[in-house]
């Protein structure tokens, strides 16, 4: 029996727009398991984005459950998801998301210097290093943002994401902002990534991103309409070192 | 402890980026804070250096310094003195004999008069005073000699001109034994002071002519009564032993019942420093709240801009919120931000008071003292203002939801 990293039952978040009250989640019930590659599809306004703040532990549910690696997160705090968000959960945004003016290493730092952790400068800078590495952006690591190409600040974007080792990577239409070739090689990366043991959820709303993983789960109306296994899997790993192991050094506490 | 340590540091790091890579906007924003407590420290400067150019002019008339004034001192009813003095030279000179605690006394009498030398002339002012003036003042002639016992009991046209006068009436420096007209009288220069210099109020003590005051009432005046009586006290612990004596001497001779307004008053010289401290007191308390504005509107200013700050980075912010970064972090890192402004301002500040302080000294010839205790008191005012100001806006940064700031745009 593989570790459950997703847990969810019952999972609903209603919004309350003045009088009205709209329904985005419906009871959504989801299991994922440990080095899964799930990809969540839906269109505009089927509760995919409420699914992925809630699974992001950037927003709780109005009522069921959710145990993410484990732990009940459905009823925490602000700054308690704060602690989980860094802990357990790896973002990748659309639109990369990385500070500007900042340079890329310090860019995959961050999440280190907000963690309990504890580590010297020199373990954190080595620690980025090696993240950039894994993501093949090795010297690169002193450019900054605005100096990178697209696919070059997505890659600095899954490094950020990789360094703190969480228990899953959650990548929110990573290839949006990104041409069709350069989005084959980023997920050709998350490919590499997960098959090093990484669990990774995919939110996309294009069908041919969501063939890269493993597993699809189609969500409409609040609901998830259609959970199955992709059978025709596109797997590209152009310009990509085989899987790297993930790093010796124990990230988590 | 260590760890947390740490990551302080590392989030103080943070913010000061944030100063550098916007130094234009971060000098502005500093500068309210610049000017304020530029101004604090210049105006203490200059304050506490003209007090002590007051208290250095003071104590110069010397600890033991008394002035008696004709007419009442402010009391009930209405009673002011209306410039009918009834103080004679005998009283000067009864006070002299009867007053065992008393030293020396001058009786002074006031005049203002052109002054002609050949083609020259002066406006200025003149004193008529008896042979006890320099003892008192302790101002000795630097040439020449002051006028005798003897000039003033029989009204001689001599007088002794101080720096000032003689060297506009005289710039070949040959004034003493030289004649000249004052009223149309003439008077033979027997001396000329030693240089004094200006006290705070402006005055320059130089500018002025010394005369026996018996000459001056004949000849210049034409008064009868003494403006004002200047006396020594045989020592500093017998100032108020010698008021004493003295009031009790005039009281006598005026006939005036010991419960009665006496027609004249007396100040000593620790009483005019306490007045003179007052008021300079006033005046700095005045520049202080001018400052302390200032200040305040610095700290708006640092308000205002971390205010545009937090809504620019609102992305930024939720990337940080995304990743990890708890709702104190995100407060420290801005309240750091808006303290370090406001503390690199205050040290320019600082700099700057004590430059434009120097500045002062250097064109103005005025006295300053830079003292630490301002230094450090506005300094910590910049921190202050730099908390007070800036954790508004950082706790509105803290506050931010982090999906709302991801999305924002």
């Amino acid at each position: 029996m593989p570790k459950k990293v997703i847990e969810i039952h019952g999972l609903t978040k209603i919004y309350t727009m003045g009088e009205v009250e709209v329904r985005a989640l419906a009871g959504v019930d989801l299991l994922v398991d440990e080095g899964e590659f799930l990809a969540v599809m839906g269109p505009s306004g089927s509760g995919k984005s409420t699914l992925m703040n809630i699974l992001g532990c950037l927003d709780r549910p109005t009522a069921g459950t959710y145990l993410l690696d484990g732990v009940d997160v459905s009823k925490l705090n602000r700054d308690e998801r704060a602690v989980i968000r860094n802990a357990k959960i790896g973002f990748v945004f659309q639109s990369f998301n990385l500070l500007s003016r900042t340079s890329a290493a310090e860019n995959v730092e961050l999440p280190l210097i907000y963690g309990d952790l504890g580590w010297s400068r020199q373990k954190r800078r080595k620690a980025a290093m090696e993240a950039l590495r894994r993501v093949g952006l090795q010297g690169r690591e002193h450019s900054h943002s605005s100096q990178l190409s697209g696919g070059q600040q997505q890659r600095v974007a899954i490094a950020r994401a990789l360094v703190t080792e969480p228990a899953m990577l959650l990548a929110d239409e990573p290839t949006g902002n990104l041409d069709s070739r350069t989005s084959e090689e980023i997920m050709g990366i998350f490919q590499s990534l997960n098959e090093g043991g990484k669990t990774v959820v995919l939110i996309t709303h294009e069908p041919d991103i969501a063939q890269h993983a493993r597993r699809v789960v189609t969500v409409r109306d609040g609901l998830i309409q259609h959970d199955e296994k992709v059978q025709q899997r596109r797997v590209d790993t152009r310009g990509i070192a085989p899987p790297v192991p993930p790093v010796a050094a124990e990230a988590t506490p | 402890m260590k760890s947390s340590l740490l990551r302080i540091s590392n989030i103080t790091f943070v913010g000061l980026r944030a100063i550098a890579r916007n130094k234009m906007r971060s000098f502005l924003t500093a500068l309210g804070i610049i000017i304020g407590v530029g101004c604090v420290i210049a105006v203490v400067a200059i304050g506490n250096g003209a007090t002590k150019s007051v208290e250095a002019t003071i104590n110069s008339l010397g600890t033991n310094y008394i002035m008696l004034f004709p007419g009442a001192a402010t009391s009930s009813g209405a009673r002011m003195f209306t410039g009918n003095s009834t103080l004679t030279a005998d009283d000067a000179d009864a006070i002299k004999a009867e007053c065992p605690a008393v030293a020396y006394v001058a009786p002074t009498v006031r005049a203002t008069a052109q002054i002609v030398a050949g083609e020259l002339n002066w406006g200025t002012s003149i004193q008529g005073v008896s042979v006890d003036y320099p003892l008192i003042r302790s101002w000795n002639v630097s040439d020449g000699t002051f006028f005798t016992d003897q000039d003033v009991k029989s009204a001689s046209k001599v007088c002794v001109l101080g720096t000032t006068v003689a060297d506009n009436l005289f710039p070949d420096g040959q004034a003493v034994g030289q004649i000249v007209r004052i009223k149309n009288v003439p008077f033979k220069v027997d001396g000329v002071l030693e240089k004094k210099g200006g006290n705070m109020m402006g005055q320059d003590q130089d500018d002025t002519v010394i005369a026996p005051y018996t000459t001056v009432m004949k000849r210049l005046s034409g008064k009868t009564k003494i403006d004002m009586l200047q006396i020594s006290a045989v020592s500093a612990d017998q100032v108020q032993e010698a008021m004493n004596e003295i009031d009790g001497v005039l009281r006598q001779r005026h006939r005036i019942p010991p419960k009665g307004d006496p027609d004249f008053q007396m100040r000593s010289q620790e009483e005019i420093a306490q007045a003179q401290t007052q008021q300079t007191g006033i005046l700095r308390m005045l520049l202080l709240c001018i400052a302390g504005i200032s200040l305040l509107v610095g700290g708006i200013g640092i308000m205002n801009i971390m205010l545009v700050s937090v809504t620019e980075r609102t992305r930024e912010i939720g990337i940080r919120m995304a990743i990890g970064a708890k709702g104190r972090h995100v407060l420290l890192q801005f309240l750091f931000e808006a303290v370090t402004l406001a503390i690199v301002g205050g040290a320019l500040g600082i700099a700057a008071g004590i430059g434009a302080s120097l500045a002062v000294k250097y064109f103005l010839q005025w006295p300053i003292v830079v003292t630490p205790t301002s230094v450090a008191l506005s300094f910590g005012v910049a921190a202050f203002v730099g908390i007070f100001f800036g954790y508004y806006p950082a706790r509105k940064a803290a506050k931010l939801d982090p999906i709302d700031a991801l999305r924002y745009e």
